[in-house]
């Protein structure tokens, strides 16, 4: 049951994120993310990962979603058509195909040859909310608390590139 | 279940917890402030960066963990803090008349600073990968911001745009390293990852190399080193000067420190996997970089390349991987903040408003219009050529020293090569500023003495580091016992 589950979530994460690249009209293209991301949460829920599942829907299918949907609407974006090929980009495309190729090749040997280091059986409650909560107020305090100066910086930061007109005091 | 609270020891951080607080008094008295008596601002900053690093020094000496071992207060990071206060401190005497000539006399001009001072510090001091990537977000974050602080200028917002996309992206790589590392390992500790490579069968775990790369392309990044250096030339134009000073001192200093923490200490298991890539890097980073400032006409992208080729140096030392090489990097990024700085404090003096003079030929003439200036100027080029008597010989003796120690005596010799031939664009500008004819005054010039103060700060460590290296470099030894 649970496999079939990941099997679904997995190839609708695949197939949404390629749909997002190939499609031509932006606004597909993020409602295709939105989706990814939504299988994406859904694997992290197989995972016994609920508080990331929750935050991957908050933030990502949510808020950032949201974002991009504005920017694509703000900047009138259309779908366009494909740019000519050059013979630079061939030779590009060509050297990254190869480069991806010689990769792939490679990671399929490590799989083969079982190089991964093996699977340890983590604890029942691995990634739960409880865990990660408890987590954050002990062992990750510092860079829990540490965190707020970050935001504070981005919105001062915010704030300071976005204002029209800065009021002379 | 019940959950325990762990024991709060405040002592490590408490030079991050003063600027930091210092940071938010800045941005909150700023709000009260009229623009005529924004100098106050000037003073708080200035007295936060003194007290910091006055708490800092006393820390001095010992391991002091804390914070469930996620961050450590060690002689290494102390050394470290003192590097990005001293280039705080300079940073904001140069700035202050710098942001009042170029309209962007804001508060938070100097709270951003405080931030990013306070991520280069809990850089340095985190033992936990977590740890030094807030740092890293919370330095990166804020330069982005003022590197795009003259908003109304083209260069500025090209150059925080740039740097944003690039950075942004390197964070990726470095974030995915982390993950993969903890994959790895299960833990994101720094001697937990050490811990669980086991003696030098890396082999064995792809995994692991795969981290590792990824970790070399994001702080090879941080660090502006070839062929990740694309951002440099233009974030170092196109940023206000000031900030182009402290963005090559402290920041750079802090993603070293983070290079050779994590490389020694939790992958140090793995240096036959490392140091050749990171040599490789390092000979690139010293030729591009020395190569292609020759060509430059812009001294503010001069000194972007010159910046490139330094990295280069300090990669030398991180190959050589000993404790020599660590001293060498301590005393180099001392003797580079001090140096560097100066230069960009002359480059400000040297600028009026809406005219920057940013071109080498500018500096034609000055030798005879203001010799004070000239011969600070002088000083500090010498120092970056690596001319005895002046701080960079001393720390380019060092490094490769260091290399020749451990056995890299090609990497030594093309290091001396570089230093020859970074020699003909130093010396450029000091032959233009004596043998050329003026071609126009120097008159009037951006003097302050606040800016005086910075330039006589940098002269005399400039020639003291030069002249009497033995305290300070007896001083960064003792500051290297964490790992040796």
């Amino acid at each position: 049951m649970e496999l079939l589950a990941f099997y679904i979530l997995g190839a609708g994460a695949v197939v949404t994120a390629v749909m997002m690249v190939i499609h031509r009209n932006p606004i597909v293209s993020a409602l295709n993310l939105i989706f990814t991301m939504f299988c994406l949460a859904g694997i992290f829920v197989l995972l016994n990962a609920h508080f990331m599942a929750a935050i991957q829907i908050l933030v990502y299918a949510g808020a950032i979603m949201v974002l991009f949907i504005f920017v694509i609407m703000l900047l009138n974006l259309r779908g366009e058509d494909w740019p000519p090929l050059t013979w630079k980009k061939l030779l590009a495309s060509f050297i990254g195909i190869l480069f991806v190729g010689y990769s792939l090749i490679k990671i399929i040997g490590i799989f083969r040859g079982s190089m991964l280091p093996v699977a340890t059986p983590l604890p029942e409650d691995f990634g739960t909310t409880r865990i990660v909560g408890e987590k954050l107020f002990t062992d990750f305090l510092l860079p829990f608390e540490v965190t707020s100066i970050l935001l504070l910086t981005a919105i001062v930061g915010a704030v300071m590139l976005a204002k029209m007109k800065i009021d002379k005091g | 279940m019940e959950i325990i609270a762990p024991p709060i020891d405040l002592t490590g951080i408490m030079p991050m917890i003063i600027i930091a607080i210092t940071g938010i008094l800045v941005l909150i008295i700023d709000l009260f402030l009229k623009e005529r008596s924004k100098n106050i601002l000037i003073f708080i900053s200035l007295t936060g960066v003194i007290i910091a690093a006055r708490v800092s020094f006393s820390q001095y000496g010992g391991i002091h963990y804390s914070f469930h071992r996620t961050f450590v207060m060690d002689t290494f990071s102390v050394f470290f803090n003192l590097i990005f206060l001293l280039g705080t401190a300079l940073t904001i005497l140069i700035s202050a008349n710098y942001i009042k000539r170029e309209e962007i006399n804001h508060g938070e001009y100097y709270a951003l600073i405080l931030f990013a001072t306070m991520g280069m510090m809990l850089m340095a001091g985190g033992s936990d990968l977590i740890t030094i990537f807030l740092g890293l977000e919370i330095m990166s974050i804020s330069l982005y911001i003022l590197a795009g602080f003259r908003r109304t200028k083209k260069e500025s917002n090209e150059a925080a745009l740039k740097y944003f996309l690039l950075g942004a992206f390197a964070t990726g790589f470095l974030l995915y390293g982390i993950a993969i590392l903890y994959g790895v390992a299960g833990s994101t500790n720094l001697k937990d990852i050490a811990a669980s490579i086991p003696g030098r069968l890396f082999d064995q775990k792809p995994l692991l190399l795969m981290g590792m790369a990824l970790l070399i392309i994001g702080l090879g990044f941080k660090v502006a080193s070839v062929p990740f250096h694309m951002w440099t030339p233009d974030v170092y134009e196109g940023a206000p000067t000031s900030i182009t000073a402290f963005m090559s001192a402290g920041p750079k200093a802090a993603a070293f420190a983070v290079f050779f923490r994590i490389f020694i200490d939790s992958l140090g298991n793995m240096e036959p996997n490392w140091n050749v890539i990171i040599g490789i890097m390092a000979v690139l980073t010293m030729t591009v970089g020395n190569v292609l400032a020759i060509a430059q006409d812009n001294i503010k992208r001069m000194l972007a390349y010159s910046s490139i080729a330094h990295a280069g140096y300090i990669l030398v030392a991180l190959v050589a991987a000993n404790s020599l090489g660590f001293t060498s990097v301590l005393f180099y990024m001392l003797a580079y903040t001090l140096m560097n700085m100066g230069a960009f404090a002359i480059i400000i003096i040297l600028g009026n408003k809406g005219e920057e003079h940013l071109n080498i030929s500018d500096y034609a003439g000055l030798g005879f219009k203001r010799p004070l200036i000239a011969f600070a100027m002088s000083v500090f080029m010498f120092s970056m050529a690596g001319i005895p008597p002046m701080a960079g010989f001393i720390g380019k003796f060092y490094i490769f020293s260091a290399a020749i120690k451990a056995g890299y005596i090609g990497l030594a010799i093309i290091g001396v090569i570089n230093s020859v031939i970074s020699v003909f664009y130093y010396l450029r500008i000091t032959v233009i500023m004596y043998m050329r004819e003026p071609v126009r005054e120097f008159n009037p010039i951006s003097l302050s003495p606040l800016i005086i103060l910075a330039l006589i700060i940098s002269v005399w460590g400039t020639l003291h580091l030069g002249i009497l290296p033995g305290t300070i470099i007896e001083f960064a030894r003792k500051s290297t016992f964490a790992f040796f």
